[in-house]
């Protein structure tokens, strides 16, 4: 039992550390990818960000939402409705933005890019692009990475914007909460560090789902199984670690 | 600049431009090659034949260096390559063209482009350049009307040939064909067959075929290595093979099912898989 231990201990500080080798790569050539193919950019951030918006504007209205129901539900026993504002504002822009969105996102944009990068190389394509004297991790992973990177902290900013637009129609327009003590409570509560710190968290979360999602496309086993464990993994492996994440930022933050 | 010093670095008197020597690579515990010696030489079609499984392309994957062998020598201009770093074996690819199994096209990107994708990459010719240097690619191989379409839309044959139109978009030194003559109809099969050897012998460029049709192989190739068990078992230009006596290449060369090559993979006793207690 002791040697399973040991060999799952092993093998998960061997992954750790060829991850953060991959991650070095990718930050060493980000900035010619940046400055110099900032076109396969643009179209990353549209392929991760834009095509994404539909998903996180729905869940996001309907988070929302349920957090104005709750909140009045139990607020109103104390007398304390008026705060259903303060109470889904915080909740969206230091928590549930965040993090939901980088669930969404690993479930909308990170299984696609870990299936379109797996696909890409069960086919053989990486192989064709490294006999052509292209570095993949250039021309492939670096632009899907930054896309993933820029488009999470706009997706989560929408998804806060479009919950608190939610939690207002029916805080407001459906449980009759007066809309001033509403929105000037949420203004006079909330800080720019209660901002920052969603900010924060978007960017951190970003990062983690982007470099996850190419981290398993790339080293999928290149079958129609392996890339299909691949594009599970990264669901599965991004949930934890932006949880983890999550609560580490949060207890910085304090 | 650097890719001339390379070039000068590279020059060899040698008439092989890839050489290799004793060669062994395995995968898993699974010996694919036991002291392999095989030289390509500069100028000809050289043609390396086997069996299904027996490493032929993992040979193809071995002189371009996506694979690094266990043991040996891979000599390309008389430099080693498992010795290069990433700057140095890019500059040598951009030296080789290759024409992968199943076309390996960018399926995000359109005929035209993916012809037009190592020339995007790796030089500064204007659009009009680049577009008048794919079109003539693209007419070789008789896709010039097929530009606009992506690859999903072509069948395997159409794919394969606009792969080769990308692979000697760069005009190469090295061709390297793996299977190039699979999933073709007669008459694509014949131009491109006539397109190979008419390349090789225009441009004076040197080609790598890996084949198991041994018609075509005899009719465009110089030189051909017959490759079984992990090592050379017969070469010489296909007149001599088809001449050798050795049981192993008159079986293949005549595909007889009979001969030191088994066509089955190893398995217990038929009756007594079928029949025995196991059956049940």
């Amino acid at each position: 039992m002791f040697r399973e231990l040991y060999l799952t201990f092993r093998h998960f500080v061997r992954t750790f550390g060829a991850l953060t080798l991959f991650l070095l790569e990718i930050l060493k050539d980000t900035p010619y990818v940046f400055f110099r193919r900032f076109r396969l950019v643009v179209y990353q951030v549209y392929n991760a960000g834009a095509m994404s918006l539909v998903i996180i504007m729905v869940c996001g209205f309907f988070v929302g939402g349920v957090l104005a129901l709750q909140g009045y539900a139990n607020l109103t026993k104390f007398n304390a409705e008026d705060a259903v504002g303060t109470f889904a504002g915080f909740a969206l822009v230091k928590e549930l933005g965040p993090v939901i969105t980088a669930l969404l996102f690993a479930g909308r944009a990170g299984t696609a890019l870990a299936s379109e990068i797996g696909l890409m190389k069960a086919t053989d394509q990486l192989s064709a692009m490294e006999m052509m004297a292209v570095n993949p991790v250039k021309r492939v992973v670096v632009p899907r990475f930054i896309g993933g990177v820029i488009a999470m902290p706009f997706l989560a900013a929408i998804f806060s914007a479009i919950g608190l637009l939610g939690a207002h129609l029916v805080g407001v327009g459906l449980l009759g909460i007066d809309v001033g003590a509403f929105w000037q409570q949420m203004q006079s509560v909330i800080e720019v560090k209660d901002v920052v710190e969603g900010i924060f968290k978007s960017a951190v979360f970003g990062l983690i789902a982007s470099l996850l999602a190419v981290w398993e496309g790339y080293n999928a086993i290149p079958t129609a199984e392996g890339v299909s464990r691949a594009t599970t993994r990264t669901v599965v492996i991004t949930a934890i670690a932006v949880l983890i994440t999550d609560f580490m930022i949060t207890a910085a933050f304090l | 600049m650097r890719g001339d010093m390379l070039r000068r670095d590279m020059d060899s008197t040698s008439d092989n431009i890839v050489e290799i020597r004793n060669l062994d690579f395995s995968r898993g515990m699974r010996k694919i090659f036991k002291g392999l010696n095989v030289s390509i030489r500069r100028g000809e079609v050289t043609a390396i034949m086997g069996p299904s499984g027996t490493g032929k392309t993992t040979l193809l994957r071995l002189i371009t260096r996506q694979l690094i062998p266990d043991k040996g020598e891979i000599l390309v201009d008389g430099v080693d390559i498992s010795t290069m770093n990433q700057t140095r074996l890019y500059e040598l690819r951009q030296r080789f063209g290759m024409l992968f199994q199943n076309g390996a096209l960018l399926t995000d990107l359109s005929v035209f482009e993916n012809v037009a994708f190592p020339l995007r990459e790796h030089t500064m010719l204007t659009n009009r350049l680049i577009r008048h240097v794919v079109l003539t690619k693209l007419h070789a191989v008789g896709l010039r009307g097929a530009a606009d379409m992506m690859p999903a839309e072509m069948s395997g044959g159409m794919a394969r040939r606009v792969a080769l139109a990308r692979a000697m978009v760069m005009d190469p030194e090295i061709l390297i064909y793996d299977e190039p003559f699979v999933g073709l109809d007669p008459i694509s099969m014949g131009v491109i067959v006539r397109l190979v050897r008419r390349m090789n012998d225009a441009l004076g460029i040197s080609s790598i075929l890996v084949s198991h049709d041994v018609d075509e192989i005899s009719s465009v190739s110089d030189c051909s290595y017959l490759i079984s068990d992990g090592k050379v078992a017969a070469s010489g230009s296909p007149d001599e093979l088809n001449r050798a006596s050795s049981d192993v290449v008159r079986q293949f060369m005549h595909g007889m099912a009979d001969g030191p090559v088994a066509f089955h993979y190893q398995a217990p006793d038929y009756a007594e898989q079928l029949l025995g207690r196991d059956a049940e």
